[in-house]
């Protein structure tokens, strides 16, 4: 069957599916809206958690950054997974055990502190939407290939999407309908990678195939990569680092505790039943996601491999013709995010290191996965499969990024803050509007993402990191710690990374407007700005615990709950009052 | 409230030895000491990079079961679980 009528009725399907399932478990309450109802099984909240977690960055962008970083990628895999460690150990059992609906109320509560809670807000819609900017060029580049458009109409049609599928839901539909997805986007990551893995290395295992000797020869796959890219003037694949070791430490410890701070992961350990679930919960979610993340650098250096033996055949003496150029290059020569160049007028493909050769000019990186499939020459229904992956994978997240942007709005500035008097069906009401409204700003913001689908959710992490994830832990591990060192620490951690960011990468990411440039000799201790929450964290730690030495420590009452908090008897299910 | 301070104390101990395994694996193995790591060589990975990109995540899945596994019991242990 033609591939792009397959891939209609694969997308199509999986989509109705959801949508079936989104129906079936509509929200009727506000509590079934913001926490599904508080019962959901450790096992399948761990599943649920993974879609969630997973987003177009982990399952579009990581693996394409990784096989341009090569060793120096794996910031994002030890970030995104060891952020797990501390969320298990350091913050959802207790946060379960708090027993609320969202992050600020914690906050609030915690540090008896309205303005606490409306900071909380302010840090949470700022790392969120960043969030959702990463998922939209994600969705775009998912959209524009599937649909054989432009960059900017995939876009566009994908926010449409978005829209009507999280608005719908709220977190009960979101909870099951993300398990589906699980399901789908796990096994169009890891099917493509088997066959890839078998093709190269003849192991199936694409973990064991990183690892193993290329098909008909004595060389390990790792050696010929670095060998091969080495010739052609690039680093050497295994051991490039990102930039430097101390930024790889702080792009890593960012990404780590970034994890533990965004709030829509958090709100996952809030519908667990118990607090040894919550515990046991993150344990799952790590096992799913680590079956994505550990597959990943397969697909990364195998994707790399490919693309240029496919550039320059090993066995042909010249390099691939443009005229003979495979139908995969066509298709996303389309969409825009792949150009090439003749510029030394010979009709052949050049692919190297060397700027003034080199005559692909626009690998965008996020295509990297969804055209590894085609590229290593699968079979139709794999590379349709991986599609409806990708989209799932964006789709699940950006609806879990959008429930917690409304619930910060509605529940804890609107209900919590401006009108406590409202009623529960103006409270959804509200909630649904601020998702549309964060839809459209992201979506806007989206046309002209600040980096990479994965580097523009690495921004996100740092500011959770800088901001929320130091409040939280200061909430549960000093009794004392008072409100107007948690109030100054998130403003001086927030404000720290944001100045940094944008300085770089331009005022709400618009380019134009950043007044440093994006250039390195300006970077502090020669910290991207994508790492800097690691530092934003550090400057939230000193300056609260500075402040809180001029104030008195926290209230006898507050001391007592946080005693209480810390251990799982009397939790009670997840509730309002 | 002594009770709940041992239980407390013991569940900090147990947290900060599943810390130092987290960040031996990762920002130790994979990072500081790759270099000196990569020098061994498991079959075509070199231990190192093997540790950055596939055995800090194994790690930390199973950081996470003992820590639940032994904090459950230390919540029978200390009368406190649901």
């Amino acid at each position: 069957m033609e591939l792009q009528t397959l891939t209609y009725i694969v997308v199509g399907m999986t989509f109705a599916l959801y949508l079936g399932i989104a129906f079936w478990a509509r929200a009727g309450s506000t509590k079934e809206f913001y926490v599904a109802g508080g019962g959901v099984h450790p096992v399948l909240n761990g599943m649920a958690t993974g879609a969630d977690w997973m987003s177009a960055a982990s399952f579009i962008g990581m693996a394409g950054l990784i096989a341009f970083y090569g060793y120096g990628g794996s910031v994002f895999l030890m970030g995104w997974t060891g952020g797990y460690v501390l969320l298990a150990l350091l913050l959802a059992p207790y946060l379960r055990k708090f027993g609320k609906f969202t992050v600020p109320e914690f906050i609030g509560d915690r540090f008896y502190s309205k303005t606490a809670r409306i900071v909380a807000v302010i840090c949470l819609i700022v790392a969120s939407v960043t969030y959702v900017i990463g998922q939209m060029k994600g969705i775009g580049v998912a959209f524009s290939r599937f649909l054989e458009v432009q960059y900017e109409v995939g876009l566009l049609v994908g926010m449409t999407i978005v829209f009507f599928y999280s608005v719908m839901g709220g977190m009960k539909g979101i909870t099951y309908t993300q398990i589906a997805q699980y399901v789908v986007l796990i096994f169009a990551y890891t099917i493509p990678a088997v066959f890839i893995s078998l093709n190269l290395t003849g192991n199936p295992i694409p973990q064991l195939g990183l690892g193993s000797t290329l098909i008909g020869s004595e060389t390990f796959l790792l050696d010929r990569l670095d060998q091969i890219v080495t010739e052609l003037g690039w680093a050497e694949y295994s051991t490039q680092t990102r930039l430097s070791t101390t930024n790889m430490v702080a792009y890593t410890l960012s990404l780590m505790i970034g994890t533990a701070g965004l709030p829509h992961v958090i709100i996952r350990f809030f519908t667990v039943p118990k607090v040894k679930d919550a515990r046991t919960s993150a344990g799952w979610a790590l096992v799913f996601i680590a079956i994505l993340y550990t597959t990943a650098p397969a697909v990364a250096a195998m994707a790399r491999l490919n693309l240029i033996n496919t550039m320059q055949p090993p066995a042909a003496e010249e390099n691939l013709a443009y005229a003979e150029r495979p139908d995969w290059f066509k298709n996303w020569e389309t969409t825009g995010l792949l150009k090439f160049e003749d510029k030394n007028g010979d009709g052949r493909i050049q692919y190297e290191a060397d700027k003034s050769k080199n005559e692909l000019v626009k690998v965008d990186r996020d295509i990297m996965v969804l055209a590894n499939p085609e590229i290593a020459k699968l079979p139709n229904w794999v590379i349709a499969l991986v599609a409806a992956g990708g989209l799932a994978a964006a789709l699940s997240t950006a609806a879990g990024l959008l429930l917690a942007i409304a619930s910060a709005i509605s529940h804890d500035l609107l209900k919590g803050v401006l009108k406590p008097d409202i009623t529960e069906k103006q409270e959804l009401r509200a909630s649904r509007i601020a998702m549309a409204g964060a839809i459209v700003f992201a979506g806007y913001l989206g046309f002209n993402p600040p980096d990479f689908a994965a580097g523009t959710v690495a921004l996100a992490f740092g500011l959770a990191a800088s901001s929320i994830f130091p409040a939280l832990m200061m909430g549960i591990f000093s009794k004392k710690m008072n409100r107007e060192g948690a109030i100054a620490g998130m403003i001086a951690g927030l404000s720290v990374t944001l100045f940094y960011v944008f300085q770089h990468k331009g005022i709400m990411f618009i380019a134009s407007t950043s007044f440093l440039g994006d250039l390195p000799n300006n970077w502090f201790l020669g910290i991207e700005p994508n790492a800097f929450g690691a530092v934003g964290a550090l400057v939230n730690f000193t300056v609260a615990l500075a402040v809180y030495r001029m104030y008195g420590e926290a209230p006898k009452d507050v001391q007592d709950m946080v005693e209480h908090i810390r251990i799982p008897a009397g939790a009670g299910q997840a509730s309002d009052h | 409230m002594s009770k709940n301070n041992a239980y407390w104390s013991a569940n900090v101990s147990l947290m900060i030895k599943l810390l130092v395994v987290w960040f031996v694996v990762s920002f130790g193995c994979g990072i500081l000491l790759v270099d000196v790591l990569n020098n061994i060589q498991i079959g075509g990975y070199k231990l190192g990079f093997w540790f950055a990109q596939q055995g800090a995540i194994y790690t930390f899945v199973v950081l996470i079961f003992v820590y639940a596994k032994k904090m459950a019991a230390l919540d029978i242990e200390h009368g406190v679980d649901e």
